[in-house]
Parts: structure tokens; sequence; C-alpha cells
């Protein structure tokens, strides 16, 4: 008996039951559905991860003072202190795989303008720090050199502060605001770019000469970091392999000791959120899969009920003729139809439902042609799988018993 | 007779075990049967008729004995083969048609054949309507099996049974559940394929059918009481066309 027959057999007995047919199906609709679309939820949000930080350069190398924390534990404030300015002039000399490099200090604290307030922070950097982090001053200019040595009292601000310090209106350059005390006059404009994925406003910054957020805000003799890029994207662990180098020695930290600082580079850091993100994609896929699984006990349950109820059937159909394997060929296409047309549905569903997300909640959303793939796999294997111990026990049924079944 | 020797059993036995007792259903029967013959199977209720009807058709497996259909020994084939014989050659008719619900006449007849790949599908309807056609259902090839008569889901039952062209039509009790009018036509029938060279064994509780086969078998408690040769074969036609209507 050929594939063909014996499918036409199990869609006719399909027909018979049609309801039935589809509340078993719904299991594997709603399975596969929410399989699909939380791998679509996860997948976006990894590429807009990724787009993020490549946007924000995936050169980038960010060194921190104190040792790498492991466990959670935190290190006394001397530990904390052990980036200085030397080391920073020290990477700028000797370092050969580094294109630009910014010390970077920030001070939390009240912005004033008259009577408008916002609570932000004075970013203290260099003038390098527009590279590194690939952003533009728009109206004005960046602070020069000159300011950074003379740790003059000049601003250049994110729009976000700028709309909430000149709510009016009025052109901020030349103006003079205060950060604390402390009266800054306004020099520049970031470009506006929105809010990132991780939900952060990146026009809520304000750049300040680094050496004015150290002598007059902070009064420290430290850093708190440097943020350097690497002339090679592709060859930043031979960067950060260079700033060790120069760091160690300039520390001078004997072979057996562990550093006193810590560098990360973007890729690093990109690949630490999107195998976080991955964990996450596989924990909702998970949540989803056993749903799917539930589908397919529903699947077995119904195959189960169908062959007790046409055991008379099965008698007479191996009574003419039709071997064990026949009717297990027969009850296993009728299992795998169920589980295939609800895994097609269940696609279907799922692509709607990734859809209405992207509409209705504005999510980073993207379904992957893999995802579908594996999806209309797993539920032909389900089919087989849970379509197997009924079909099983009916190809196993005694032909006259059988015929004579009540 | 020089004629083929279609069954051949030798000491049949089938033994039951139920619980801790044995049901000795077949205690030892032996006969020859050749192309052509009628034979009608008696005998009273748990006689073993049933149970050595179901033997001969490959459906149950004695306790012991030998059996041979149409030349070949079938003790000792495993389920698939017996599966395959009878799918070939074997055509068999249950008391209660056994027809599948919601399935035309056609779908029906053409059953066998779907568990044979040797025949395509055109053929296969082509058979199957040639055999409704012969039992005079050829109006009611697509009709479905549960809107027929008794009558008629028996017929389809019989054309099931020739439509693989078997070495032998075995039935049990086909007559049981018919009126008397009905019982003649079906008698009529039989006859009719038994003329044209067809082999048959027809399991009755019915006495008065013996009148009508060439030969018949009397079973008791397992055993063969009797076994004759009937040489003044009766017309079914002509008692059913003598049949007053009414008694429908
Ligand atoms: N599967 C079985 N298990 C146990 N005992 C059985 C089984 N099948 C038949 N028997 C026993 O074997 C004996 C013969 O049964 P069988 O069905 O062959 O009788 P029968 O002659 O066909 O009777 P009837 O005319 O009522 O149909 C009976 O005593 C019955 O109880
Ligand atoms: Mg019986």
């Amino acid at each position: 008996m050929n594939i063909a027959s014996l499918s036409k057999i199990a869609v006719k007995a399909l027909g018979n039951n049609k309801m039935r047919c589809f509340l078993t199906m719904l299991g594997v609709i709603i399975g596969v559905g929410a399989v699909i679309a939380m791998l679509a939820i996860g997948q976006g949000s990894k590429n807009s991860i990724k787009a993020q930080i490549s946007e924000m350069g995936s050169n980038m190398i960010m060194i921190m003072p104190g040792a790498e924390r492991r466990g959670g534990v935190r290190q006394s404030s001397e530990d904390m202190q052990t980036l200085k300015p030397a080391d920073y002039d020290a990477i700028v000399n000797q370092a050969t795989t580094i294109a630009n490099i910014t010390p970077s200090v920030s001070s939390s604290g009240q912005w004033v303008n008259g009577n408008n307030n916002y609570p932000s922070q004075a970013q203290g950097v260099n003038t390098q720090f527009l590279d590194i982090r690939q952003r533009k001053v728009t109206e004005g200019e960046m602070f020069t050199e000159d300011d950074v040595k003379t740790a003059a009292k000049v601003c250049v601000l994110g729009k976000t502060l700028v709309k909430n310090l000149f709510p009016d209106g009025t052109d901020p350059l030349g103006k003079v605001v205060r950060f604390g005390s402390i009266p800054l006059t306004v020099i520049g404009v970031l470009d506006e770019k929105g809010y990132n994925t991780m939900g952060q406003d990146q026009d809520d910054l304000a750049l300040v000469p680094y050496t004015t957020v150290m002598k007059r805000m902070l009064a420290i003799d430290y850093l708190q970091g440097i943020q350097a890029s690497a002339i090679d994207e592709n060859k930043t662990d031979e960067t950060i392999a260079e700033i060790t180098d120069i760091l160690r020695t300039n520390h001078k930290l004997r072979p057996e000791q562990e550093d006193n600082f810590t560098i990360r580079s973007m890729q690093e850091l990109a690949e630490m959120i999107s195998s976080t993100s991955s964990m996450m994609t596989v924990l909702l896929a998970a949540v989803a899969g056993i749903s799917l699984l539930v589908g397919g006990i529903g699947i077995m349950n119904i195959m189960i009920v169908s062959v007790t109820e046409r055991t008379r059937e099965i008698g007479l159909r191996m009574s003419i003729g039709a071997t064990g394997r026949d009717i297990m060929t027969q009850f296993l296409i009728e299992a795998i139809i169920i589980s295939v047309t609800g895994g097609i549905l269940g696609i279907l569903l799922g692509a709607l439902a990734t859809w209405m997300i992207k509409i209705f909640a504005n999510w980073p959303v993207q379904i992957d042609p893999s995802s579908v793939i594996l999806s209309f796999l797993v539920c032909t294997v389900i089919g087989i799988i849970f379509g197997f111990y009924p079909a099983a026990k009916a190809s196993n049924l005694d032909p006259i018993e059988a015929i004579r079944y009540e | 007779m020089g004629k083929k020797e279609i069954i051949k059993i030798e000491n049949l036995k089938r033994y039951f075990k139920v619980g801790d007792e044995t049901v000795k259903a077949l205690r030892g029967v032996s006969f020859t049967i050749h192309e052509g013959e009628f034979v009608t199977i008696m005998g009273t209720s748990g006689s073993g008729k049933s149970t050595l009807l179901n033997t001969l058709g490959c459906l149950d497996t004695p306790t012991s004995g030998e059996y041979y259909l149409d030349g070949i020994a079938v003790k000792g084939m495993g389920k698939n083969e017996r599966a395959r014989i009878r799918n070939r050659k074997i055509g068999f008719i249950f008391q209660n048609y056994n027809l599948l619900p919601k399935t035309t006449a056609l779908e029906n007849v053409e059953l066998p054949l779907l568990y044979n790949s040797s025949v395509s599908a055109k053929e296969r309807a082509e058979r199957a309507e040639k055999c409704l056609r012969e039992v005079g259902l050829g109006e009611r090839i697509y009709h479905k099996s549960n809107q027929m008569s008794g009558g008629q889901q028996q017929r389809v039952a019989i054309a099931r049974a020739l439509v693989n062209n078997p070495v032998i039509i075995l039935a049990d009790e086909a007559t049981g559940n018919l009126d008397t009018r009905t019982s003649f036509s079906i008698l009529t029938l039989f006859q009719r394929l038994h003329r044209e060279g067809k082999t048959i064994i027809f399991v009755t509780h019915n006495p008065e059918i013996a009148l009508y086969s060439s030969r018949n078998i009397m079973l008791k408690d397992g055993r063969i009481v009797s076994d004759e040769y009937n040489h003044d074969i009766k017309s079914a036609e002509e008692v059913y066309r003598n049949l007053p209507v009414d008694t429908e």
C-alpha cells in the first residue's frame, strides 16, 4: 500500500471529526505560534543591541580603575583610585594601536539656568571624546585642547539639557549656566541621538573639559576611567594587551601581582549583552516549547481515543489484508497531518502575533527563517513521536478481536 | 475428482485458554475442499463453526494441525504473510457486513485492492464497479454504506469479497441478519457464483440452506459429525420467485 492512498484514508478519517481534529491542532498552533513570536522578539532585540553597539563604536575600549570584580565583592575606595593622569599620558605617548583616547571623570549634580533646573551629570572628557563616541557638535563648537589645559569654565550640552534649561527656545550659545555652584559658558550643542535600545537618553549628556571636573568640581587627582578607540576594530585584543603592558609598567606591578585596573572592549561588552539576550531568548522559547509539548501530548491523547473508537475499522482493514505496517502508517500519517497542519497555522499565527507586537508595542522584532524551519521540523517530529504509540497500539491489534470489538 | 484442492486441513485443533480452563473449540477436524464446491458448515451454537472459518480465513492460527490453502502450508506463516494471503486469496463475508461507515459502496469494495500495490487506482475502481454490478448494485455505487438496507449492505460485503478474485469465498452467517426473502436473494447470488465456478464455504445455523449447497459438513463440539454431498441441489432462485412479496 502506498503512502498516497494511506494519506487519502487519513485525511478522510480526520475529515469525519473536524471539530476534534481542529481542537487538537489548536494545541500545536498555539505552541508553534508562541515559539515563533518569542524567537522573533529575541532575535529582534539582539539585532537592535548589535546595531546600537556598532553605532556607539565597536572599536571602543574602556579602562577602569581597580582589579576585575569577581563575585560582586566591593573594592575599597583606594583601589578605585589607581588610574592617574600619568597613566593617560603614558598611554598617549607609548601606545601605537590607539586612534583616540580621553580621560573620563564625571560629577552628578544640578544644572541651573535661572529658574530652570535639571539634574544630570557633567561628563569630563577631552576633545577626542567626540571621535570615540562618534558624536558631533552641531551648533557652536567643541571646547579646545587649550580649554582642557586651563580647566576652562565651558560646556557642550546635549539636546535634552538644552530643552530643559532653555524651555523657551532661546539660543543657548554664549549663555552662562551653572552646574552646582560653578558657572559654565555654553559653547556648543551636541547632535540629537534619541534613546538607545537599553532605554538610555543619549542626549542627556553635558561635556566639560575633564580638568575642569577634576579640579573645580570634584577636587580629585585620579581618573574615574579612560576611554579609547582602537585603530582596527578587529584587533582590539592587541590594543588591550598593549595598554595592559603600559599600565603594568607604569604601576610597577611585579609579574605575580594582579592588574589593578580593568580593560573592556566594546566587542566583549557586545558579546556579553548578546549572550544575556540569547539566554533570555532560550528561556522564552523553552516556555513556548513546553506549550508545544503539551500540544503534542494532546495529539497522542486524541490518537489513542481514535484508535480505540476505530478498533472495528482496524480489525476490518486487517481482515481484508492490511498489514500491521499499513495500519501503523495510516495512524502515523493522521498524527503528522494534525501536527504539520497545526504547525503551518501556528507559523502564520506566530507571524501575525509578531507583526502585532511590532505595530502596537513598537518592539524590534525579526522572524528568523531558521526558526520557521525549526518549528516545522519540530512539529513533524512531534507528530511522529506522539503518534507512534497510538499507531503501534493500532497495528498490534488482533484482527478477530478487533472486528468483534463493541 | 480431478479438481484442484483449494483447502486441505488435517487434524485441526484450536484451544482457547480462558483463565485456568481450556476451551476446546476445535478438537481435530480434517477435510479437503476442491475447486468449485459450495460447502455449507452447520452446527449448534458454540460448535466451533466461526473458529473453523476464522482459521480457514487465516485470521486465526490453529493450536495444532495442518492447513494447506491453494497448495501452500499456512502453518508457520508470519503475521504479514497471512495478511497478504487474506488480501490475495480469500474473500471473507461477515455476518454483520462490517462495512466502513460514511463511505460509499464503491470505496468499500475497493478496500482490499487498496492494500494491493500491484493494482492501479484506475483498475481498482473498474474492478470494484464491475463487482457491484454483479451483485446487482450497479445503480448504487456512490451510496454511503449507512444509507443502505441490510440486504444491500450484505451485497456490498459480497462484492468486496469478490473484488480480489479470491480462490475461496468464506461467509460466516451471511444471511443470519436478513429476512427470508432477502436471504434467498443472497442465496441466489451465491448459487450463481457457484455455477460460475467459485469455491464457497458458507457457515449457517439454518439447516434448510444445506439443500442449496453441493456439500454439507456438520460440526458438533468441535468435531465433524457428518460430511455429505448433495446431488440434488435446489434452486434458491425458484424459491425466491415463488415467495410472496408481502413477507418483506
Ligand atoms: N476468543 C475466544 N476465547 C475463548 N473462547 C472462545 C473464543 N472464541 C471462541 N471461543 C469458544 O469456542 C467455542 C466455539 O465458538 P465459535 O464462535 O466457533 O462457535 P460457533 O459455532 O460459531 O457459534 P455460533 O453459532 O453461536 O456463532 C465456544 O465455546 C466459544 O465460547
Ligand atoms: Mg459463529
